[in-house]
């Protein structure tokens, strides 16, 4: 058992399933230990809101009855941590608001089903930027998560639990949320693998709201294989979706495997800011040198002129979806309810006052400004013709590209507390994310490398990812891409120092 | 182009969102900075170019006309604030 002497926790989820399918181990086994990490690490990284120990072990005895019985898949016995942002029937779901403090949905959501038929094992929901709104895990309504590479520094966000989790070994894999990069940046700045696939192509039914044009569930797992299973289960048409695309899904493991000979990256220019970190520049063309080495032909010239509009875009569109989707918070039908008010209006918006954290009450009042008369044109219409013209500019690109290859986040983890108190300087830790949502594409972080905190010797070392961005539905190139470079490299091999 | 405290308030009343009067200036400072970012899109020319509302080819799907369980009403009020023999309870909308 190669990563015996790493612990059960730090098995892939496709080893894992190898030694539960010889019955080598169990998912008895596994899951105990995934438990037993999580109280030993969990303190210090804080990436769980809940942690489901009994509905785990009580899953993981099924899993074990169904291995006996041979009715198995890929997914069966495998401890996993769903962001807590997705819909777990009879399970708290607190999108980590104070407003859901106690939420408790009667209903799963699509993946919480697919997961279930499949004989995943639940350990329990992750942290994350209250309501999916932030980069760093710092706007959870209850406590930060910890970067388990440097516990001073943020793990990224909004699924900052999810990919802290996952790198230190707290589940086997995670589903995240990604909306303006928030499965890609966390995976990147925790060294774990992160897909974010094209919108439509994993339902979002019972997945809590945030920007309904934005918004996609995806995996993340220390490895790109297990994204690759991962999908093969989330993904599909689900009636219950209205903007869940009818569209076939393809084996994506199958796709798995082999050099790129053939393949077309391009790199855009404009992805590389002024500001962006020396050290990860470096990863980031050291990372695109492999991917040529692997036989792939590189444009270092390609070029997205829309993508400096594509920041206000982003924060036009997003939150003024939010605005909308975020009105049901109120206090009538569920959740925090504030009852000490002189009339039913003001009981709502004290309730809305307590229950929400600045951030979102910031996103809020940006959407309902730039949705408002007479600023609706100038805002919410443009930002919307500007998307058309992202969107268009990548359509073009990918006439000679296969793939645009990238970096993930312009800088590596920042400390604790560094830009809380400034929105602005938090939204431009997406610049290389958001257009892919803004665009509607499949996208992946895979771990590329490491820079110095501090830049030097003496610093904690930080890990780096490279994004790999694919046409409309081609998350199996995407996969494929990333799948390549992580077998000629061994970054995705990296544990914390925990 | 800054908010004045009037327009925060205006916006706060149509979010309904209550604010505090930190929270006022706090916000009226955050969120005027945001804004102005956005006036780099008055850059863009986007004389014919048509909006985009999400980046699928899907328009008016529809489900089924068909009558199928819902979900159990006990469930449904499980996280009501004030639950009333089947009813969510709320403050009187009409004074």
């Amino acid at each position: 058992m190669e990563e015996g002497s790493l612990g059960l926790h730090y098995l892939t989820v496709h080893e894992a399933s190898r030694l539960l399918g010889q019955r080598e181990i169990t998912s008895r086994q596994l899951t105990e230990a995934v438990l037993e990490r999580i109280r030993q690490v969990d303190g210090r990284v804080r990436a769980y809101v809940t942690v489901t120990e009994d509905v785990a072990l009580q899953q993981a005895e099924e899993a074990d009855a169904r291995l006996a019985r041979g009715d198995v898949t890929p997914l069966t016995g495998i401890p996993v941590c769903i962001k807590d942002v997705i819909c777990t029937r009879g399970v708290r779901t607190t999108c980590s608001s104070r407003i859901l403090e106690n939420f408790v949905p009667p209903y799963d959501a699509h993946v919480t089903e697919r997961l279930r038929a499949a004989g995943a094992v639940m350990v329990g929901k992750s942290n994350m930027d209250e309501f999916a709104m932030g980069s760093s895990t710092e706007n959870s309504g209850f406590f930060p998560t910890h970067n388990p590479w440097d516990l001073e520094r943020v793990p990224g966000g909004s699924s900052g639990g999810s990919a802290a989790g996952v790198a230190a070994g707290e589940c086997l894999f995670a589903l995240g949320s990604d909306t303006g990069g928030s499965i890609r940046q966390p995976a990147s700045l925790c060294g774990v693998a992160g897909l974010k696939p094209t919108y439509g192509r994993v339902s979002r039914f019972g997945l809590v709201a945030f920007a309904s044009s934005l918004d996609q569930i995806g995996p993340l797992a220390r490895d790109v294989r297990d994204c690759a299973l991962a999908m093969d289960f989330i993904a599909g048409y689900d009636p219950r979706d209205s903007t869940s695309a009818p569209m076939e899904v393809p084996d994506f493991t199958a796709a798995l495997g082999g050099d790129l000979a053939g393949l077309r990256v391009g790199v855009p220019k404009e992805y590389f800011p002024e500001g962006m970190d020396a050290g990860v520049r470096q990863v980031i063309s050291e990372a695109v040198g492999v991917v040529e080495g692997l036989g792939a032909s590189v444009d270092w010239e390609v070029s997205l002129p829309s993508t400096g509009y594509a920041l206000a875009c982003y924060y036009i569109i997003a939150p003024s979806e939010a605005s909308a989707n975020l009105a049901r918070y109120d206090g009538v039908k569920y959740g925090f309810s504030y009852q000490e008010g002189e009339s039913m209006w003001e009981n709502m918006e004290k309730t809305r006052q307590h229950g929400f954290g600045d951030e979102v009450k910031r996103r809020i009042m940006l959407g309902t400004y730039a949705l408002s008369a007479g600023y609706y044109d100038a805002y919410y219409l443009k930002a919307q013709k500007v998307r058309t013209l992202i969107r268009r500019e990548f359509d073009a690109a990918f006439q000679s590209c296969d793939v645009l290859a990238c970096p993930v986040s312009p800088t590596p983890a920042f400390r604790l507390g560094e830009k809380v108190d400034d929105p602005f300087q938090m939204y431009l830790s997406d610049v290389c994310t958001l257009p892919i949502n803004i665009a509607g594409l499949p996208a992946i972080s895979v771990p590329a490398g490491f820079v110095l905190a501090g830049g030097g010797p003496e610093g904690q070392r930080l890990p780096v990812g490279l994004q790999l961005i694919g046409r409309p539905f081609d998350e199996a190139t995407v996969l494929r891409a990333a799948y390549a470079f992580q077998e000629a490299t061994e970054w995705h091999k990296a544990r914390p120092p925990l | 182009m800054g908010l004045t405290r009037e327009e925060v308030l205006h916006i706060a009343r149509l979010a309904r969102v209550g604010l505090s009067e930190e929270d006022v200036a706090r916000f009226q400072e955050q969120l005027s900075e945001i804004l102005d970012h956005f006036d780099v899109l008055r850059q863009v020319d986007t004389e014919s170019v048509p909006p985009t509302s999400h980046t699928l080819d899907l328009q008016n799907v529809t489900s089924p006309d068909q009558v199928r369980d819902s979900s159990p009403r006990k469930e449904v009020l499980a996280n009501a604030p004030i639950p009333e023999e089947g009813f969510f309870r709320v403050r009187a909308v009409l004074e």
